[in-house]
């Protein structure tokens, strides 16, 4: 159980996860179409230490969902290890399972499909209790239920109410309470304001890192949204076709992003203060995941590009307080400085 | 242009492209009229884009569809007027509004999988649309849907006039849908939601695009949006809706550094930002409960059981509209001057901009 480094909750080492997404087998004989393989995550390695926020960005198709599945052991890595405090979610089997099922649980992006309609919200949040044999009886399990619900920002009365009779915003609570049952150490957040208004999502940012701060939860925050990103996180890592790119602290990735897609995706996000500004954006889309570009995947965009980047996946490397997969990270660092004389990212594409 | 402009309209040249006045939009129910558009009000110049922001349930795609007459039965136009370039949308029957769609108004919605025909080429959808709005030829409607690809930026437009919708990815589709928007030669485009199924280095090329092609072709666009970021970085002008009402309307600058209503206020400090020049770690500001539901709106001002600055006069009597500056404000911190009418000029000079 012990691990190189106490404070580092979940290590994920070299993992790797392909879908077969072929045709059925009669109809790729019959076209004499070839397997079609989706690496949807490849070869990442990432740390999340105790009591931090870890956010994981990128675009659709990045692997961002399938990491955190693998992570609270949904779905088995095709290579590749996951630990969390030591124990492998995938290996684990009868009561080691069971324990580390209760350190781990997950708050999801749609809170009107993740809450069962004929459940009360008794039920709901009480369920983990019982599971996990934290309260057993009704009593006990109930005024658990309520506690939980008033830390939420719900009321206690709430507990014999059905989901419908709530607002997204505090169907998302609800999701939060449930997640909190089980008195977890990591939590799991794919998406979780991305279907809410601005206004509610601000309560339920809020309320996540009070709730942190309270009870020294852990969190791995799943999201496409930088500026969300950017008030909750304090570590990030980002995504591009199942590669991770950079990970850094997040003033150090904001200020100063070494890789070019992030970059790219820093210029692209709209900010509120950017009355008429202009974006340095690259023109191009996410390429199809199944036949992605040789060599790194980003380089057909990329505007750092040099010979060999169409080869070689460039391998890890630390630069100060981040980690980056990219050869000409050094220049796309000092183009990112502050001294460097850029005009908001405007120089994001130079000409080669 | 084909449409004489009506007797009614006073068609200066320097009118307003699109006139929304007092818009009421309502759905008869057995319980009540519920009016999820209720009194909104907002102009729209050539070549300016307006941005219609706001959270669910603010009316932001209703107005949108009931300015183009795209309202589903039993829901209808309960009041108010909508003039483009002279011509009343409001009171014109279905052939003639059909007429208008296309040809004066194009559209771009959210999703562009489900705007495109599935079982028709690019080009087809093009150039049929071309047939449809402007007296060309099929060869000329043919030039004209490449060019329109070329226009938005399609790489190699010549062979992709006879691909299929499904062979593109999500943001050639939505150029796609501009270019069939654009096609008609439109004098408005209403955009609902443009971007949001994007992702954002698509969305920021997208919303770049809409931008210029307006701009050079003197379009007024109407852009709603759920998200500030965009607001502040495409629109000229913006209206923000709460609960099916103008909270204000003015120039985008102007409203979101300083707002005067306390609804935009408060969406501007709940929303989390990405400029590396924010301190990120502040707390979010947050407006207390949810926007109501259409059944429910409250009485007087619809906001001032979450607006922190509400007073009595605030749950008793509807806010009028007053002007401060180039801004018009519906909120009794902002009280029209008693004896002028709602839109005088002559209160703007005691404009107290925060």
């Amino acid at each position: 159980m012990s691990t190189p480094d106490d404070a580092v909750l979940v290590e994920v080492e070299r993992l790797s996860r392909r879908f077969d997404v072929s045709s059925a087998w009669l109809n790729r004989i019959v076209r004499r179409e070839p397997r079609r393989i989706l690496t949807a995550v490849d070869d990442v390695s990432l740390r999340v230490r105790q009591g931090e926020t870890y956010a994981l960005v990128g675009e659709s198709g990045s692997g961002k969902s399938t990491i955190a599945k693998m992570i609270v052991g949904l779905l088995a890595p095709s290579e590749g290890t996951v630990r969390i405090g030591g124990a492998d979610p995938t290996g684990a089997r009868g009561a080691a399972l069971t324990a580390l099922r209760r350190r781990v649980q997950m708050i999801f992006q749609d809170p009107y499909a993740s809450l069962n309609p004929r459940w009360r919200v008794l039920d709901i949040v009480g369920e983990p209790m019982r599971v996990f044999g934290l309260a057993r009886e009704r009593r006990e399990v109930a005024r658990r239920v309520g506690a939980l619900l008033e830390q939420v920002g719900l009321s206690a009365d709430d507990t014999a109410k059905f989901p419908h009779e709530f607002s997204g915003g505090q169907r998302q609570r609800i999701g939060i309470a449930r997640a909190l049952a089980s008195e977890p150490e990591l939590i799991v957040c794919d998406e979780p304001t991305s279907a809410l208004d601005v206004s509610v999502q601000a309560q339920v940012l809020n309320l996540m890192r009070d709730l942190q701060g309270d009870l020294g939860l852990t969190y791995l925050f799943i999201t496409h949204d930088l500026s969300v990103v950017r008030y909750m996180a304090d570590t990030i890592g980002v995504l591009y076709l199942g590669r991770l790119v950079e990970s850094a602290p997040r003033e150090t990735l904001f200020t100063e992003p070494a890789h070019p897609y992030t970059r790219m995706l820093l210029d692209a996000a709209p900010r509120l203060d950017g009355f008429g500004r202009r974006h340095a954006t690259d023109g191009g889309e996410v390429p199809d995941p199944i036949r992605p570009p040789t060599g790194c995947h980003y380089h057909p965009r990329c505007g750092y590009r040099v010979a060999g980047c169409d080869e070689r996946y460039p391998p890890v490397r630390d630069i100060g307080l981040r980690t980056v997969r990219c050869f000409e990270a050094e220049r796309v660092l000092a183009a990112s400085r502050p001294d460097a004389g850029r005009a908001n990212g405007a120089d994001a594409h130079p000409p080669r | 242009m084909a449409t004489p402009p009506a007797p009614d309209a006073a068609a200066t040249p320097d009118a307003p492209l699109l006139e929304v006045e007092d818009l009421v939009v309502e759905i008869p129910t057995r319980r009540g009229v519920l009016k999820p558009v209720d009194g909104v009000s907002f102009t729209i110049g050539r070549g300016e884009i307006l941005g219609v922001v706001g959270e669910s349930g603010a009316g932001k795609s209703i107005t949108g569809a009931a300015i183009i007459g795209l309202l589903e039965r039993p829901t209808r136009i309960g009041g108010g007027r909508v003039t483009l370039a002279g011509t009343r949308l409001d009171t014109m029957d279905e052939n003639a509004l059909r007429r208008v769609r296309g040809a004066r108004v194009g559209t771009v919605f959210q999703d562009p999988s489900t705007s495109l025909n599935p079982l028709k080429t690019i080009g087809e959808q093009l150039a049929e649309t071309a047939l449809a709005h402007l007296d060309v030829s099929r060869r000329e409607a043919r030039e004209r849907a490449l060019r329109a690809l070329v226009d938005v930026g399609i790489p190699a437009a010549a062979e992709r006039l006879d691909a299929w919708p499904h062979e593109f990815s999500g943001g050639m589709r939505q150029r796609v849908v501009i270019a069939l928007a654009l096609i008609g030669e439109p004098e408005l485009v209403i955009a609902d939601e443009p971007t949001t199924a994007l992702d954002v280095s698509v969305q920021a090329q997208i919303l770049a695009l809409l931008r210029r092609l307006c701009v050079e072709r003197g379009v007024g666009v109407m852009l709603v949006t759920h998200d500030m970021g965009v607001i502040a970085e495409t629109t000229d002008r913006v209206a923000v809706l709460y609960a099916g009402r103008v909270a204000e309307v003015g120039p985008t600058r102007d409203v979101l550094t300083g707002a005067l209503h306390p609804y935009t206020r408060g969406l501007m400090g709940a929303t989390p930002d990405a400029s590396p020049e924010r301190d990120s770690r502040d707390r979010l500001a947050q407006i207390p409960g949810a926007m109501p539901g259409l059944g429910a709106v409250p009485s007087g001002c619809a906001f001032h059981p979450r607006c922190p600055e509400a007073m009595s006069r605030c749950s008793a009597e509807r806010p009028r509209a007053a002007s401060r500056e180039d801004t018009r404000v519906w909120c009794w911190l902002h009280p029209p001057e008693e004896g002028v009418s709602p839109d005088g000029r002559s209160t703007s000079l005691r404009g107290t901009r925060r």
